[in-house]
Formats: C-alpha cells, structure tokens, sequence
C-alpha cells in the first residue's frame, strides 16, 4: 500500500488529488480522469505503485462491468476496505485516481476497459481477473469482437501467471481467451446476444448448442462445467460445493443475478464466505443512476442504461409487463457515430405498449420500430416524453449520453 | 405481378452480419409485405445450400476470416453465381460486396473472389468509417443515397460494371464513386443500413424481382424514412 510510496509518486499522488478536487469544484466531472492522468506525467508508473501489496481483482467484458464491480465491492467490503472505480472512470487514469484516494484499502475491485485489460494486468498484477462477455460494441470506433477475444487470449498468455480467472463458461469467446490460462474459475453467467459467436473462435467452424451447452462441431472447445451458476429456479446463487446462496437483490433481471454469481465467485478467492456477501448484494439500488427509481408529476421511472445489442435485450428482458416505455438514442462520440446496431435488436416485444422515442437519434429508432411494427410517439426529449404517458410506472431504456441526459434532469441520480 | 410468395435469402448470418445487415432483410419484407405480397425470410448458414430458387439474395459484411470463408464456400456451392446469371436480384454489403469481385484481401493477402462483378479489392491507406452520401445514376431513378462505412478495402471497378454512386461524402470505392452494379447486382459499402436509409433501393430490388418498373410499386408513407434522409443529409451539409 501507499506507506512504501517514493517521494516522487507521493508528490503525484498529491497533485493527483488536488486536480481532482480543482476538476470537481470547477463542476467538470468528478475528476478521475484528469487527476489520474496528472499524477501518471509526473510519475508514469504511479499506477503500479499505488497496486502494489493489495490485492486487486479486474473485471472487463461489453456489459455488466460497473455492476459487477459495485456488487464485488459491497461483498469484499465484509473482510476489508476496497478501493474502486464507481464513476465508471475505466482506464488508466481512473484507477490510478481510485488507488490514489483509497490509500489504506487493502483490496481494490477495478471495473477495466476491454481494450486496455493488458496494461493493467501488468501494472495492477491482480490477484483475480474477472472476464463477463464479450459481444458487439460502438463498431465505428472500438475493435471487433473477435479480435478483441484474440487479443485477450495473448495477452493471457502473456501476463496471467498467478492470477486466477473468473470467466463466463456461457460465452464462447470469453472461454477460448480464459482458457489458455492454468487456474479459471468458470461461472455459467448467461449469454443473451449469442450471434457473434455462432462461428467457433478457434478454428472458424460451425458451434452447436443444445440448450445451455454448446460446443464446435471441429476443434472440440466446448463449454467447461461452471463451478458457479443461478439457480433454475428462484433467485439464489449455486456454489461449487452445490449449496445455495440466496439473493434479494433491488436490482432486475437475470443478467443481474448473474453479474451476482461472478461477484460471489470473486469475493470467495478473496476468503469472502459466500453466505456472508450475499446479504450485501441486496443493498444495491442502483449504480450510477442504473436503475435508479425517480419520480415527476406522479410518473415514477426506472432508468435502465443499454450501450448495444446485448444490452438492450437484456433491458427488454428486465422491464415489467404493461408500463410504457421510453426509448431515447444518441450517437454521439462515446456511444459510436454507427446506429445500424439497433437493428441487431429486436424490438417486436414492444409490440402493443405505448412506446415513446427521444434522443439525438429519435428519427433513427423511429424508422426502426415501423420496421418491426410497434406503434411510437417521437418526441423531443425526457420531459415531453414524460408528459406524453400517464401517472403510474415507466421503464425508460437509453445508451450511455442519452442515459446521462436524462440522469441530468434529475440532478444527476445516482 | 406472378409472385405468390417473395423468397428473400439472407446469406450466411453466421459469418456476415456485422453492422445491423438483418435491416436490409426486416425493411424488404416489410416493404412488401405492407403491399400485400406475401414474403418467406430464409437464413441460409454457411454450412447449408444455397437455394437456387429464391427472388432476392442478401450478404452482408464481417471480418477478414469469416469473409474468406464465406467466399470459399460460396465458390464450392456456386449457387449464387448461377442465381446472378439468371438475372436475380443480389444486394451486397462490405465484406459481401468486396467478395463478388475477381479478388479481395483478407488476412493479409489475396483472395479469389466470385467473379460476379467486374472489380477487384484491395487495403487501402487507412480505414474508412463515418458517413457516406453519393449521387446515384439518373437509370436507377433511387436519388441521392446515404449510409455509414466502416472498412479498410478499396474497391476498384472494371469496364463492366457502373459505379452506384458518385461520391459526395464519405470514401466508398475509393473517395471518388460508391458501390457498383451490374444488371440486377448492386454491391455497396453503405450499412446503415442501406435499405433503411434509402429505402427507394430497396424498391428497386423489389421492382427487379417482380418484374414490374419500381414505379409501378404501391407508394409507402415515407415520413420517417425521408425525415431520416433529411437529416443525415443535414448533418453531412453542417460538418462540411
């Protein structure tokens, strides 16, 4: 921990902070970004020096990241404290801000971005790596995911010596990348958008799937038996010793359940007992406004955030039957100029509910739903979308700066 | 009119289908359908034949090693070629497009392609992503076109086909045109996708697989597709 810092990475550690502090009075963020990248010019291996003697666990993947990582924090809060990320500042620079503000947590849950998991497994040295999917993803700008997988898979192989993984066994690139590393806990986390992995990762040929199993009719790569899976039935986590653990998450939907299975998987290498990080899973109500309850004028929202395919299934997946619905879609730099993933999504469930569409790119979602046949009202942003349903319950679904816009407008939830 | 039932292929989603390609199939089906013609989606994975009998065949685009499978199946089944010789409407996109040329690279070298359209691929100095927009052929009566690119080939055109587009935005070909056709095979960059954002392209194919003039076509209310157009046009004038 920091008590061994140079001079010199103290110095940046303390810059760091006061950046930080001059960006977050300023009102331009909360300052992760541009404190992490003062501290790393004045001391480039700041990062590793602040990682150094805690035990670290990264988690990466397309979607589940930030709540997985909150849920690993409230579980491995039960044995210490925890240094993490939860502005969802995922690179460099925000863990190095994380580390820097959490000098005497002894444990360290990083959410990482999937491009940057090479540079952190060699400056962080983690004691687990958590890997969660992998599928589509802003193609206009980010890699495509097979390559991504490729890249993983080296990068591995590389730098994952001691350290253990925990991967989704029901995701077949994240299986062909974990699997050239010797010691992989393996969870069956789910996978909702499975057609970017209809073509085996290893050899190209076709992958068969017989319910939850799959395997690839040439090379043989096949789904391991998880040591972690939720149950059939109810809403509880199974163990690798069979037993149960049960859940009373505020969260929503299965994907959450599974995100909840990975985060008990971690906390348990970490010596967590299981049954004892389960209760704290239920004391999450949101996550940086993801799902967060707001009320107005006697609407009462849940905000749901999607960034692409897989997550607007996944939000289709949780919303409750009947309430209507908002859509708001933006293109703008961090969500990928390229729309044409929403047709990837099928919006044909919608079907019959009141359905409304906002956002920079409301023109685009509404070509879209005529396409697939569901009726829609185009407006022109959350308060007329508001306006245009009736008092009671509204699921609103929106990627990554409509979601921001609207948490805007309810003074920044969280 | 002699369809009874529209048989629209989509060929092989498991490799090709990267950028929302399932649009163009959604939008033509639902274009036809709203004019009361029947329509019969068919998936064809790459591990299954082609069909010889459908009325529109669909390829979209993908990475390099998908692409270079898709091409050495689709030169052992052979059925696509046999269904452009017999004047069959073929719509294809990125990688797709690229594969029916004479050669494409992939994979850090050359491949044979299908020899379906007269043009070749190859890498060109950096990769192509963002808006593109073109004026099309005054013959194809489609207008202006818009869509969005992402790839790293350029295209070069032979003597036998035409470009699809003269290029007002984006790189397309190669910065100057866009696309190629060549009877009734049109080959493009545009995802989008391209039958959502212009949707009379998507009528076109329609008109050649019933064999009427696509003026002859029931007219749609356009609204939301024209709005789309006005401003992806829009946005490309102010970034300008």
């Amino acid at each position: 921990m920091s008590a061994n810092l140079t001079p010199r990475a103290k110095f940046a550690t303390a810059l760091l902070r006061t950046a930080a502090a001059l960006s977050r009075a300023t009102g331009r963020g909360d300052g992760s970004v541009i404190g992490g990248r003062v501290g790393l010019i004045v001391e480039p291996r700041l990062l590793e020096l602040l990682a150094d003697g805690r035990h670290v666990v990264l988690i990466s993947g397309t979607n589940g990241k930030t709540t997985t990582t909150r849920f690993t924090t409230a579980a491995l809060e039960a044995i210490g404290k925890v240094a993490t990320n939860s502005f969802g500042a995922n690179m460099p620079t925000g863990h190095t801000t994380a580390l820097a503000k959490a000098p005497k947590a002894e444990y360290a849950a990083l959410e990482c971005d999937e491009h940057y998991l090479g540079q952190l497994l060699d400056a962080a040295s983690p004691k687990v790596v958590a890997l969660l999917n992998l599928s589509r993803d802003q193609l206009d700008r980010a890699m495509e995911v097979t390559a991504l997988a490729a890249k993983w898979r080296q990068t591995l192989q590389s730098s994952a010596g001691q350290t253990t993984i925990v991967a989704n066994a029901d995701d077949p690139l994240i299986v062909w990348a974990a699997s050239v590393c010797q010691r992989v806990v393996w969870v069956a986390a789910g996978q909702s958008w499975t057609a970017d992995s209809a073509i085996c990762p290893n050899c190209g040929s076709h992958l068969d799937r017989f319910g939850e199993f799959w395997r690839c009719t040439n090379c043989g790569l096949n789904r391991p038996s998880p040591q972690w899976s939720v149950a059939q039935a109810g809403s509880a986590v199974v163990g690798p010793d069979g037993r149960r653990y049960d859940l009373n998450l505020q969260l929503p939907g299965r994907v959450n359940r599974a995100n909840a299975a990975t985060a008990l998987a971690i906390a348990s290498l970490f010596g967590v007992d299981p049954a004892q990080a389960a209760p704290r899973l239920s004391e999450v109500a949101s996550v940086a406004g993801r799902y967060a309850k707001v009320e107005r004028d006697g609407r009462h929202l849940r905000l749901l955030l999607a960034k692409n395919p897989a997550g607007w299934l996944e939000s289709f997946d949780m919303i409750e039957q009947g309430p209507p619905v908002v859509l708001s879609l933006n293109a703008r730099e961090v969500d990928g100029f390229d729309t044409s993933w929403i047709y990837d999504v099928d919006f044909t469930s919608l079907s019959g509910r009141k359905v409304v569409v906002t956002g920079d790119r409301r023109t685009d979602l509404a070509v879209r739903l005529e396409v697939d046949g569901v009726d829609f009202l185009v407006v022109d942003d959350v308060r007329a979308a508001i306006a245009a349903v009736p008092p009671g319950p509204v699921e609103v679904v929106a990627n990554y700066t409509a979601f921001q816009d609207i948490r805007a407008e309810f003074n920044r939830v969280n | 009119m002699a369809l009874s039932t529209l048989r629209i292929v989509w060929l092989y989603p498991d490799l090709l289908s990267t950028y929302g390609d399932r649009g163009n199939l959604l939008v033509l089906a639902h274009r036809a359908r709203a004019r009361g013609i029947d329509v019969e989606p068919m998936q064809v994975r790459s591990d299954q034949r082609v069909p010889t009998t459908a009325d529109i065949y669909l390829i979209g685009g993908g990475e390099d090693g998908p692409q270079a499978v898709a091409a050495d199946r689709l030169l052992q089944d052979g059925a696509l070629n046999r269904a452009a010789e017999a004047g069959k409407p073929i719509l294809a996109i990125c990688a797709g497009y690229q594969l029916l040329g004479s050669s494409f690279y992939a994979n850090g070298r050359a491949y044979e392609g299908l020899n379906i359209l007269d043009l070749r691929s190859d890498r060109g100095p950096s990769r192509a992503v963002g808006e593109v927009a073109g004026e099309t052929a005054p013959q194809l009566g489609i207008g202006p076109i818009t869509g969005f690119e992402n790839h790293g080939g350029r295209t070069h055109l032979g003597e036998a086909v035409q470009p699809l587009a003269r290029v007002t935005a984006g790189v397309g070909n190669d910065g100057a045109t866009e696309g190629a056709w060549a009877g009734h095979v049109i080959g493009t960059y545009m995802h989008g996708p391209g039958l959502a954002r212009n949707p009379k392209l998507a009528d076109l194919l329609l008109g050649w697989a019933m064999g009427v003039d696509p003026s002859q076509l029931r007219p749609l209310d356009d609204t939301w597709p024209e709005k789309l157009r006005q401003e992806r046009f829009g946005a490309l004038s102010g970034a300008q």
